[in-house]
């Protein structure tokens, strides 16, 4: 049978040899093995004090952008929630009233935006499809929670901070 | 009147010394905890405890108050004081042995002279032998003492482990008393002091030694006692709180206390290289001879963990072919050669 991997290792069923039997030559083996573990670089990440990177292309808790000037771009035009598999999105959308112009960027906005954090599989769609650059995922993660109400998140929760009044 | 009078002195300098001995091995074994937590995590890549106090130094404090406040379950078919009576046989046991290990030399202190060896009984490992094989008795009573199948059958399986690997550990002793000819441990370590160790005259010897003691101690490889994953808990599987921390406790402090007597025996005990060459005071060597046993002591704890996180646990009729087929020939081979050699000195 032709090999599928150049890994594969023929089994070695032989008896025992002398030496073999006296165990002493495998086990100082593995000791030394062991011994070298002993100085290695550790693993261990100290979690609260040190954080780990994350990859360039982890996806994420959800935020909702805004544009230069701080408006909410998202125009509730529900394509993240039709590209969502797991149908997580929901959303109500609400026309832009006069004087409301540094809020919204377009004339139809989203009074209501929610995103089931415990539905959501973090597969990246609703960024994707998002026309108007709107919804990103982040490099964070949902925090925990006692109760399932805790995890739809609304868009006091999604919401970036706005760039101008940040500072105050 | 002077015929009963009694030499304060020397009970206060031994209760002292009793008590000294005590908080020594009950620390060692207590930092054993945290240097097993240590090693596992460094052979394994991993920091280890290091949340409580500085490098994690605070961690058996923490893991002892929980075992206190832990609920305490006896079993309502068990023996109750049986229950209660094994792990204080195997704690008590653990302590005992202690009493015949030379710490150091001879302090003088204000013209008196203190030896740093609670009681200097000539026949010292007659009396480890007899203390340790109670140590038996622990296990067995708190096996059956639980009233219930799976522990009585760990604590047989312990049962016979340790009995098994006394055979070949006595006889590996006794071809050590062939060359040193005394069974009092002051005198071994003295010999030593002026000659070689006794491990270059009997490496078998001491490797077997070593082999039973890990037996002894139920450690890795021999962890059968308490191999919780692939057996049942062990003897100790109805235990909680701190009567399962006494048998926990014990086999640290069986560890430290057959760490001192292997470096007692084989590797010169408080006896160091040129110790008599340096021209220090009696007072200093004894301290330094007392550093380098504790030294000594801690390099062989350390091996212990060491073989632990490598050598997986042996099956139990593979332990029992080890003990009986190899050990015990091998033994009675180097006793055989032990006592040609020191016949064929003497003619």
């Amino acid at each position: 049978m032709q090999a599928l991997t150049n890994r594969a290792k023929a089994v070695d069923r032989r008896p025992m040899t002398f030496m073999e039997k006296l165990y002493i030559p495998a086990i100082a083996k593995g000791m030394s093995i062991t011994m070298k573990h002993l100085f290695q670089r550790k693993a261990t990440v100290s979690f609260p004090e040190k954080k780990r990177d994350f990859s360039p292309v982890f996806r994420g808790l959800h935020v909702l952008n805004r544009d230069e000037e701080g408006r909410e771009r998202c125009t509730a035009c529900g394509l993240c929630a039709v590209a969502c598999p797991a149908e997580a999105i929901t959303m109500e959308a609400a026309e832009r009233l006069p004087g409301e112009e540094n809020l919204y960027r377009e004339e139809k906005y989203a009074a209501k935006y929610e995103i089931n954090m415990l539905r959501c599989i973090f597969c990246g769609f609703c960024e994707e499809a998002c026309p108007k650059d709107a919804v990103y995922m982040s490099e964070t993660f949902a925090p925990a929670n006692y109760q399932r109400k805790g995890f739809i998140y609304g868009k006091d929760d999604l919401l970036i901070p706005h760039p101008k009044e940040q500072g105050k | 009147m002077t015929l009963l009078s009694i030499d304060w002195f020397f009970i206060i300098e031994k209760v002292l010394l009793i008590s000294a001995v005590l908080v020594l091995s009950l620390v060692v074994a207590m930092y054993s905890t945290w240097g097993e937590r240590k090693v596992a995590a460094w052979i394994q890549d991993r920091l280890g405890p290091n949340r409580a106090g500085p490098m994690g130094l605070l961690q058996p404090l923490a893991d002892g108050g929980k075992l206190f406040f832990k609920e305490e379950i006896i079993p309502t078919h068990a023996n109750r004081f049986m229950f209660i009576l094994g792990p204080s046989i195997a704690m008590m046991v653990a302590c005992m042995t202690s009493a015949v290990i030379p710490w150091g030399d001879n302090l003088t202190i204000a013209g008196r002279t203190v030896s740093l060896q609670v009681a200097d009984v000539n026949i010292g490992i007659l009396f480890i032998f007899g203390v340790v094989s109670m140590g038996v008795y622990g296990i067995m009573i708190g096996g059956w003492a639980s009233n219930n199948k799976y522990s009585l059958l760990a604590s047989v399986r312990a049962a016979s482990q340790i009995i098994s690997y006394e055979l070949p550990m006595g006889l590996a002793l006794i071809a050590l008393l062939m060359l040193t000819g005394t069974l009092s441990l002051k005198e071994i370590v003295e010999a030593q002091r002026h000659g070689l160790w006794n491990v270059v005259y009997q490496p078998l010897g001491f490797f077997i030694f070593l082999i039973c003691a890990f037996a002894e101690c139920n450690r890795t490889p021999f962890d059968l006692p308490e191999a919780e994953n692939e057996l049942n808990g062990g003897y100790h599987l109805e235990y909680s709180s701190m009567k399962l921390g006494f048998f926990l406790f014990a086999e640290y402090i069986n560890m430290f206390i057959s760490s001192a007597l292997m470096a007692t025996m084989y590797f010169g005990g408080y006896a160091f290289p040129f110790m008599d060459s340096l021209g220090l005071s009696p007072n200093m060597l004894t301290v330094l001879g007392f550093l380098a046993l504790f030294i000594k002591t801690l390099l062989f704890i350390f091996l212990f963990m060491w073989v632990r996180w490598t050598i997986p646990r042996f099956r139990y009729d593979q332990l029992m072919r080890l003990g009986w087929k190899v050990l015990i020939p091998l033994a009675l081979a180097n006793m055989l050669i032990t006592g040609a050699v020191v016949l064929m000195r003497q003619h």
